[in-house]
């Protein structure tokens, strides 16, 4: 399954940067994250809760950055394990580029899923994931741009 | 005799279903009871690099949790395969093994690594949750043509290729000489689409193990529980078999699934005696989908060719059979001995020629399912028999009859030997009850509405009644395929009847009993039709293949004829007359014109009391027959499906669907007739709604009814089922067998329907209407080009 997007932030490209290496934020916009633990500047733990049709579980897993290209892109891949309602296993290509003050994030991913989320919510699966995505990125646009009101999914 | 054969007898066993009374394993309660959760893999194909169960066993209610190691290592065996295929260059099959609980490896969604026992079913599942398994995930593979492909992983170290046996029948240099001086040639590839059986209950399993006597009881799910025990026993060594009773009480169909020992039984078995616990497990619907033996599965491709008079010279097949990831009691025996054994039809061919190459997948075992072979021959003859009369433009109808076998016995060039039948009778029934002389303003009709009629036929014939045991075990089975029944007079003259056929929704306690009050005269509620129990009946092979009814009754019928000797010979003595003179009838034991006569229960009582028997006989009514079959029996008959596609979205109604089989001699046709419609309803949902998928990871993506369709009520036409019976020679009541028939002969036919209608024969199944509009579209399409 492949998902891309593209969104635009007003914020500088260095700001946008340092935010995508900064666990707090990535904890703060994925959503149904509960712990996102960095134990290197490329390596990270985390425990995220989700909600595919009819499962429902805790994934725990482990979040490494590749292909780092300050500031400019890199790669993100993961894998968590959801107990008895599977796995799901992933990664991202993110790129950004300045248009003027603001800055145009990209990303091209993929994601598969196994064990009980195959078997009863494949179908839902293209559909949250988009959700998914969209639901951090536009976290990650609001915590680079405070606006009154804002609230975390 | 209103209750005798061919009456229309009330299903005996309905009144309990109907009550909710029925007994089936979940119902099951022991003692101390505890529950087995399965902790299965969710991947497809990974190494095994370990286990940590100790967050599970420190949750509340958890007794044990036990893996793959400690059950090798109390000496449980391997799941064994009970049919040796013997391949083209002589050598055995490549069997990868399979233990109950992985150890190192697991093979496909669903592998079970270790069972958790529990005080709860949710505390069980709960502490399932909690075993981490350390995987290393391979790649896995799914689909029988890429696990063929030399970039496949490989899935047992010693099936180099995935190639499980490479096998063949029948002459290949004939068969290709006949097919080059062919007029005609028809050439097509032939998928036969993977299903899951469903039966309504899921299968269960209840073990006890009693320390003080060192004796285990199972209540399992099983279409044969004496052969659950011999192989409980014998191969996983979880017991001797004088210390294991096996009990299948009620069990709610089977369709083949449950003829199988599967690692769940075997591991309930053993968890008892490691946790001195009866221990229950019963399947949830996901888990059937993911452990229940799948059925079909063939790739195929096909080459029939016919002389300048239409007449058939010679069918060539290749056919890549999925096993699965690994071999289940019967696998090796559906894609071969039950397959391309029937791949002469109901024709004269001279010249056939079949290799099947059976494959290991990532993917759910695969064994008999309903049909078991014969289904995916008959799709196989039926569409290539059909698309050849397309081809050659002559009429369906006329292009079998011209080639329809006519006089018996007829030896195929595939080992069968075709003992009786009346195609063209069974074609001709089946023809005027659909009227096919009016089916072209039918056509008309429907056109216009917009709608496309289309009519489509199959001239199945299959192989029941398994089977002569000698003649099995030539061909590589392990057990002999025979059956038992014993027949007990009570002293007041109530019947009992032992079978070792099990009944799971096929109405045994209704036919038998008839089969008894037919000889002697009595109603039927003085019988009582007993099985399922290995502590109550004497050894039998259970029920699968439409065979209970040409092995499991003939068996009963040889009883019976020792029980009506030895009563003629207790009347002869007591009533003073001639053996010979003594009739019975109307429940009466009389001598032949005169007025001489004793009740059934007096003949019963002077038995037992054994006050006045003739001079050296043994008192008490009790006999037994091991009855074993000289031949298989060949039910075939003609099927014809006419429907209307709505070409605006591919939504296809069956609008008529006429059957007429030739069964034998029929015992209770209410029974037959629901025999057809299942099976009919089954063939409909292969062909038009069921599909088991898998995606290219070999994750399962429809293990649940909410991806996998059902046929439904609102799916079936009514039906128009018929008989045309030529008797069967080869058993004492002349049967043949009508369990699969239904889901044989009915899938072909849909899809020539369809295929007729559309014109476009390039359709597989499952036909959904997405695929069935697509279809339609290319068909235009290539019309609008050429």
């Amino acid at each position: 399954m492949e998902l891309k997007g593209e969104y635009r932030i007003a914020a500088s490209k260095a700001k946008v940067w340092a935010a995508l290496n900064d666990a707090e934020t990535l904890e703060g916009c994925i959503p149904g994250c509960e712990e996102l633990d960095k134990s290197s500047d490329t390596e990270m733990s985390a425990k995220v809760a989700l909600k595919i049709g009819p499962v429902k579980a805790r994934f725990k897993g482990n979040v490494t950055l590749e292909n780092l290209d300050p500031p400019n892109a890199y790669s993100i891949v993961g894998e968590g394990q959801g107990g008895v309602a599977g796995f799901a296993k992933g990664g991202a290509d993110v790129q950004l580029s300045e248009d003027g003050d603001e800055t145009i994030l990209s990303y091209q991913a993929n994601a598969q899923v196994g064990g009980k989320i195959a078997q009863l919510g494949s179908r839902l699966i293209q559909s949250t994931a988009a959700k998914l995505a969209d639901k951090f990125f536009a976290n990650f646009r609001d915590a680079l741009e405070p606006q009154e009101g804002d609230v975390k999914d | 005799m209103t209750e005798g054969i061919g009456a229309r007898v009330l299903r005996k066993e309905d009144k309990r279903f109907l009550m909710g009374k029925g007994r089936y394993t979940d119902d099951i309660v022991e003692p101390n009871q505890a529950y087995a959760a399965f902790v299965r893999s969710p991947h497809a194909h990974a190494e095994v690099k370990g286990i940590d169960a100790s967050a599970a066993e420190a949750m509340d209610g958890v007794v044990a949790v036990l893996n793959g190691e400690q059950l090798t290592g109390d000496g449980i065996g391997n799941i064994i395969c009970g049919w040796g295929v013997t391949q083209k260059d002589g050598s055995g099959m490549n069997m990868g093994a399979w233990s109950a609980l992985a150890t190192s490896k697991v093979r496909y969604v669903g592998d079970a690594v270790a069972v958790v026992i529990a005080d709860s079913i949710e505390q069980a599942r709960n502490a399932a949750e909690a075993v981490e398994v350390d995987y290393k995930i391979l790649p896995a593979v799914a689909q029988s043509m890429k696990a063929l492909t030399n970039d496949a992983p490989e899935i047992h170290d010693n099936a180099p290729g995935n190639v499980v046996f490479d096998w063949e029948i029948g002459d290949l240099a004939p068969t290709d000489a006949a097919l080059a001086g062919a007029a005609y040639i028809t050439e097509m590839d032939i998928t036969n689409n993977r299903l899951a059986p469903n039966p309504m209950e899921p299968r269960s399993a209840v073990a006890t193990y009693n320390d003080a006597e060192e004796h285990y009881t199972l209540y399992t799910t099983s279409q044969n529980p004496h052969v659950a025990r011999l192989v409980l026993s014998a191969f996983y060594q979880v017991a001797p078999e004088h210390k294991l009773r096996v009990i299948a009480p009620d069990v709610g169909g089977g369709f083949g699934s449950k003829i199988y020992i599967y690692p769940e039984e075997i591991t309930c078995l053993w968890a008892s005696m490691k946790t001195n616990r009866s221990v229950k497990w019963t399947s949830d619907r996901t888990e059937a989908f993911l452990t229940d033996a799948h059925g079909r599965d063939h790739v195929s491709t096909a080459k029939i060719g016919f002389d300048k008079d239409h007449k058939i010279v010679g069918l060539k097949v290749n056919t890549k059979a999925n096993i699965g990831a690994y071999m289940s009691l019967f696998s090796s025996a559906v894609p071969t001995y039950l397959y391309a054994t029937l791949l002469s039809g109901q024709y004269n061919i001279a010249n056939i020629y079949c290799d099947v190459q059976a494959v290991y997948t990532n993917t759910v075992p695969v064994d008999a399912y309903r049909g078991a072979g014969r289904p995916e021959a008959c799709f196989l003859v039926e569409r290539i028999m059909e698309t050849a009369a397309r081809e050659m433009g002559v009429s369906p109808v006329e292009l079998r009859r011209k080639n329809f076998v006519t006089s018996f016995p007829h030896q195929t060039p595939v080992i069968m030997a075709y003992d009786s039948g009346d195609f063209a009778t069974n074609q001709d029934q089946a023809l005027k009850a659909a009227d096919y002389d009016g089916f072209e303003a039918r056509r008309t009709e429907a056109a216009s509405r917009g709608k496309l009629r289309g009519i489509g036929f199959s001239n199945y014939i299959e192989a029941c009644g398994i089977a002569p045991s000698a003649a099995v075990g030539s061909l590589g089975a392990g057990v002999g395929l025979w059956e038992s029944a014993e027949v007990r007079v009570n002293p007041v003259g109530t019947i009992e009847v032992l079978t070792g056929s099990h009944s799971h929704g096929q109405g045994h306690e209704t036919t038998f009993t008839q089969i008894v009050a037919e000889r002697f005269g009595l109603p039927t509620e003085n019988i009582q039709i007993v099985h399922g129990d290995t502590d109550k009946v004497q050894f039998g092979m259970g029920t699968y293949g439409s065979r209970s009814g040409a092995v499991g009754m003939s068996a009963i019928f040889k009883a019976l004829d020792k029980v009506e000797a030895k009563v003629k010979k207790i009347a002869a003595h007591v009533l003073e007359a001639s053996e010979d003179d003594i009739v019975i009838e109307g429940g009466e034991v009389k001598v032949a014109g005169t007025d001489k006569l004793m009740g059934w229960h007096e003949v019963g009582l002077a038995a037992y009391t054994g006050h006045n028997l003739p001079e050296g006989m043994e008192p008490g009514l009790k006999e037994t027959s091991f009855y074993d079959p000289t031949n298989f029996t060949f039910p075939a008959g003609c099927y014809i499906c006419e429907v209307e596609v709505d070409p605006e979205t591919g939504v296809t109604d069956i609008v008529q669907f006429v059957a007429s089989d030739d069964f034998g001699t029929i015992i209770n046709p209410m029974i037959v007739e629901g025999q057809v419609h299942g099976g009919i309803a089954q063939g409909i949902g292969q062909a038009m709604l069921e599909n088991v998928v898998y995606d290219d990871d070999a994750q399962q993506l429809s293990a649940s009814y909410m991806d996998y369709a059902m046929p439904r009520a609102d799916d079936l036409p009514n039906y128009s089922v018929h008989h045309a019976s030529t008797e069967c020679p080869g058993n004492p009541l002349g049967m043949k067998g009508c369990g699969e028939a239904g889901a044989i002969g009915s899938p072909p036919a849909v899809i020539n329907a369809i295929t007729d209608a559309i014109g476009n024969n390039d359709l597989s199944m499952p036909a959904t209407s997405a695929k069935v509009w697509a279809a339609i579209q290319a068909a235009s399409a290539k019309q609008a080009a050429e």
